[in-house]
């Protein structure tokens, strides 16, 4: 092709304190085309594009391998102004928007029109007064670019979350400088419809001849939007094709390609309990208002001994449903456990029924961090079921006995391997792995007919994970706990469930048996919603 | 070792403090000062104020924070006192009542005060404050309207509203610091009183061992765990301003039967900030106190605001003792509440 490109990367590499995140990323750009980037989450996604902006947490750790070339030019960003310079736009994740701030105020932030006046001999630019009516319109402008209708005197903090989004991109498009523009999963937080004017802004937009390179975790946007594609793995690019003619379950496969050969055989062999057929938790229409984790309207069963997992993205939903269930946050829908309703919205009912959860936020609700050890265990069994308790004059007061806590907590120590100096030591002196062991005994004591944990594995490392699944089986197995495990590890689930239900959006994308191809998982997360999957998705 | 250990337990602001207070006895014989007579002071202030300051406990225990509406508990406890005095029932039998009818009161008070906090979460300190300002300015009203008839406590001229001041003397002062008091030349120790107040460190200590209170315990450690190990968390905390409120009350009837005198209208004002002051001086943190903070806090602090004006006077030739208490007490309150721990999460 005789046109030089206008971004092209040669063996990016990078690593973090000797763990190599990227290594030999090259691909390049035309004027005008999309690419779109796709891979799991931790894939290197993220890092490429901070390179690309040279935001300065790169240069910190020792900056990158390889060479970005920008017109046939070598560039090397020292901070994201030299990238603006070059005409590098972003829109992050998290917005970055003075909450206070209007539309306009926003957009044209550091390159606001100004009234000029004779102080500004004196004292320069800093004391003119800002020209409204020519910024309002220079912003207009840059929102109609987008085709969507946002005042620009609304203020951030009051648009709703897709109109922010829109502000961000807005802001990168009035930059008359703006050639190449990076999206990290602007569609994230936006409807059907948003996402619909969103892609329509963006291909307009690459006709003006900008180049875009778009990040989504929704592959049918990829699909429809983009030029070409580029999917990353563990830090690589495995695959770079034309984006028009490839299918969602070929891009699926790219993107997880190395787990389903190499740990497939980790998966638990099938369950072989009797009572199989026994329902153990129903759930029905349930709705959860958790914030950042809404649950719409979710319906499933478990059966009694079954290791139940939930995964899907984060915000998905997928935490909200053994929040909800257990009580945390306000909900509505019907629970059965064992054929009797749980009570929602309060924790005490949902214990009271034979329940014990595990909460996915360790510090702030799974643990007593200033108190014992042997606290943290027995406190739940000691309010909700009485025990550990010595009744004095005839029962009328009931005195803690802490020879017996100890004694509990001991032997979970031992049998759970939880490195301490003993019963007595405070939870928040022991590292995340056994701060998870002791929400696990925690759980154990109460001897649960269902036990919910969320995220088990998260923040602990690859010892301890392996040890705290291990523990989750050999439970399963030994007492017939009924287990819900909700995870973003797929592979965690994959490899301890039987079945697991995949949530998007607040509901119930589909539930397939453990042992599935991870293609057919990966497809029911990236939201291919409105089109009935494969074979597996009616198993209700 | 074994020193750096014992710093570690005891903590930095005690050690200076206790090493201020032995140095102010050292000095004493050399400018005149009595040391018997200062130490039965200290004694008889820390048997004084030991409930007020153990009042603070069980607030802090349910992470309600420390309790400045201390003045509302002191004014249930000032209720029942007139309403013993009202009733004309002296001695033992009239300490008792007095304690009886302030209990109830304080216990209703302290219901009310407990919603009323459980609607402020985070702002506690803050919105307790102003309960014990407003509730001080609305008796000072309610003193003056009151129907009491009792001649010792009405004011000589017009027949009605009650004194600022009122002499218990007569009717149960130094009912406990006079019980079993021992009396060695100077030096007097009010064994009543000590054993009046060990049995209320035991009563917060035994409850804080039961069920229900080791249920509070771990509403102040950790709300949310408590609320998902399925403890009505709103409910606990009502509890425990209950029975801080209701200990309030009874600090301060132990308080009057020593010092002989009830201080209605404004005098619980200023009640609550020495008791937050010993308590963090004792080593408590905002959420998390025990008994031996209550005992250590009192005693330094009683200490030192008995021994710092007698000896500096003697030093100085000048009576400013009254001067010099207010100086240093408010010194002590702002050294505490700079020291206060925060408890990370």
């Amino acid at each position: 092709m005789p046109e030089t490109p206008l971004l092209k990367l040669e063996n990016i590499g990078k690593d973090y304190f000797g763990t190599r995140v990227l290594s030999g990323v090259s691909f390049s750009l035309n004027k005008g085309e999309i690419l779109g980037l796709v891979g799991e989450n931790g894939a290197g996604k993220s890092t490429l594009m901070n390179i690309l902006f040279g935001m300065p947490v790169i240069a910190g750790t020792g900056g990158y391998e390889g060479s970005i070339i920008i017109d046939g030019q070598k560039t090397e960003f020292k901070s994201p102004f030299d990238a603006l310079e070059a005409g590098v736009g972003m829109v992050h994740q998290e917005f970055s928007l003075i909450p206070g701030f209007t539309a306009a105020e926003n957009i044209l932030l550091n390159r606001e029109e100004l009234n000029r006046s004779p102080l500004e001999q004196i004292f320069s630019e800093r004391v003119s007064t800002l020209n409204r009516p020519v910024m309002n319109a220079r912003a207009s402008k840059a929102i109609k670019t987008l085709g969507v209708d946002i005042g620009v005197d609304t203020i951030a903090s009051e648009m709703p979350v897709g109109y922010k989004q829109f502000v961000e991109i807005a802001r990168e498009i009035d930059r008359t400088a703006t050639r190449l523009l990076v999206l990290d999963e602007p569609t994230a937080v936006l409807t059907e419809t948003e996402s619909r004017i969103l892609l329509d802004a963006l291909r307009k937009l690459a006709e003006g001849g900008i180049a875009i390179v778009f990040i989504s975790h929704r592959l049918h946007e990829i699909i429809e939007l983009c030029d070409k594609l580029v999917v990353l793995r563990d830090g690589k690019v495995v695959r770079e094709a034309p984006a028009k003619t490839s299918s969602l379950r070929e891009i699926a496969a790219w993107m997880v390609g190395r787990q389903v050969d190499s740990r497939s055989g980790a998966r638990r062999p099938e369950p072989r309990s009797p009572e199989l057929e026994d329902l153990a938790l129903s759930v029905e229409n349930l709705w959860v208002d958790m914030p950042g984790e809404t649950v719409r309207d979710v319906s499933f069963t478990v059966r009694k001994g079954e290791i139940f997992g939930i995964g899907g993205l984060a915000g998905q939903g997928k935490l909200g449903i053994p929040n909800g269930v257990m009580g945390l946050f306000p909900a509505g829908g019907k629970v059965t456990l064992f054929g009797k309703p749980v009570k929602l919205g309060a924790p005490r009912g949902a214990l009271d029924s034979g329940m014990a959860f595990v909460s996915e936020d360790r510090r702030g609700v799974g643990l007593l961090l200033s108190e014992r050890i042997d606290w943290n265990i027995t406190f739940t069994a000691m309010q909700v079921q009485n025990r550990f308790l010595k009744p004095l004059l005839g029962g009328f007061l009931l005195l803690r006995d802490d020879a017996a806590i100890a004694r509990e907590a001991q032997s979970y120590i031992e049998s759970l391997e939880i490195k301490c100096t003993g019963p007595g030591q405070r939870a928040v002196e022991l590292s995340g792995g056994n701060q998870q062991k002791i929400c696990l005994a925690k759980a154990f004591v109460l001897r649960p007919g269902l036990l919910l944990i969320c995220e088990p594995t998260r923040g602990i490392d690859v010892g301890a994970k392996e040890l705290v699944l291990n523990t989750l089986r050999h439970h399963n197995e030994e007492y017939g706990t009924t287990i819900v495990v909700t995870s973003s590890e797929l592979e965690e689930l994959r490899s301890v469930c039987d079945r697991v239900a995949i949530v998007g959006e607040g509901r119930i994308a589909g539930i397939l048996p453990a042992s599935s191809p991870a293609e057919e998982f990966a497809i029911l997360m990236m939201g291919k919603t409105g089109q009935k999957q494969g074979s597996g998705s009616d198993v209700h | 070792m074994f020193i750096k250990k014992f710093i570690d337990a005891a903590g930095w602001p005690r050690i200076i403090i206790a090493l201020f207070l032995l140095s102010l006895f050292a000095t004493a014989p050399f400018v005149g000062v009595l040391v018997s007579t200062s130490l039965s002071n200290t004694l008889e202030r820390f048997g004084m104020n030991g409930v007020l300051v153990l009042a603070m406990v069980p607030m802090v225990q349910t992470g309600c924070g420390l309790n400045f509406g201390l003045p509302l508990g002191i004014i249930a406890g000032l209720l029942g006192a007139t309403l013993s005095i009202e009733l004309g029932v002296r001695g033992v039998v009239g300490f008792a009542a007095a304690v009886g009818l302030a209990a109830p009161i304080a216990a209703v008070l302290g219901y009310f005060y407990g919603h009323l906090l459980n609607r402020v979460k985070g702002s506690e300190m803050m919105i307790a404050t102003y309960v014990g300002f407003s509730s001080v300015a609305f008796m000072c009203i309610a003193w003056l309207l009151l129907p009491y008839k009792s001649p010792t406590m009405i004011w000589g001229y017009g027949g009605s509203g009650l004194r600022t001041t009122i002499s218990v003397s007569g009717y149960w002062q130094h009912i406990l610091s006079g019980l079993m008091a021992v009396k060695v030349g100077h030096l007097a120790i009010p064994t009543g009183m000590f054993l009046f107040l060990a049995a209320m460190c035991f009563l917060v200590w035994f409850f804080m061992k039961t069920k229900t209170g080791t249920a509070m315990t771990a509403v102040g450690s950790n709300p949310e765990f408590a609320r998902a190990s399925g403890v009505d968390v709103d409910r606990m905390r009502i509890v425990s301003v209950v029975l801080s409120t209701i200990l309030g009350a009874v600090g301060i009837l132990v308080y009057s039967q020593s010092f002989g005198f009830l201080q209605l209208y404004t005098g619980p004002f200023y009640m609550a900030l020495p008791a937050v002051a010993s308590i963090l001086l004792g080593g408590a943190s905002v959420n998390k106190a025990t008994i031996w903070n209550v005992l250590v806090g009192t005693f330094l602090f009683q200490g030192v605001l008995t021994m710092t004006p007698a000896v500096i006077n003697n030093i100085l030739q000048t009576d400013m003792s009254e001067v010099i208490r207010i100086i240093v007490s408010n010194g002590m309150i702002l050294y505490a509440l700079t020291r206060k721990v925060q408890v990370k999460r």
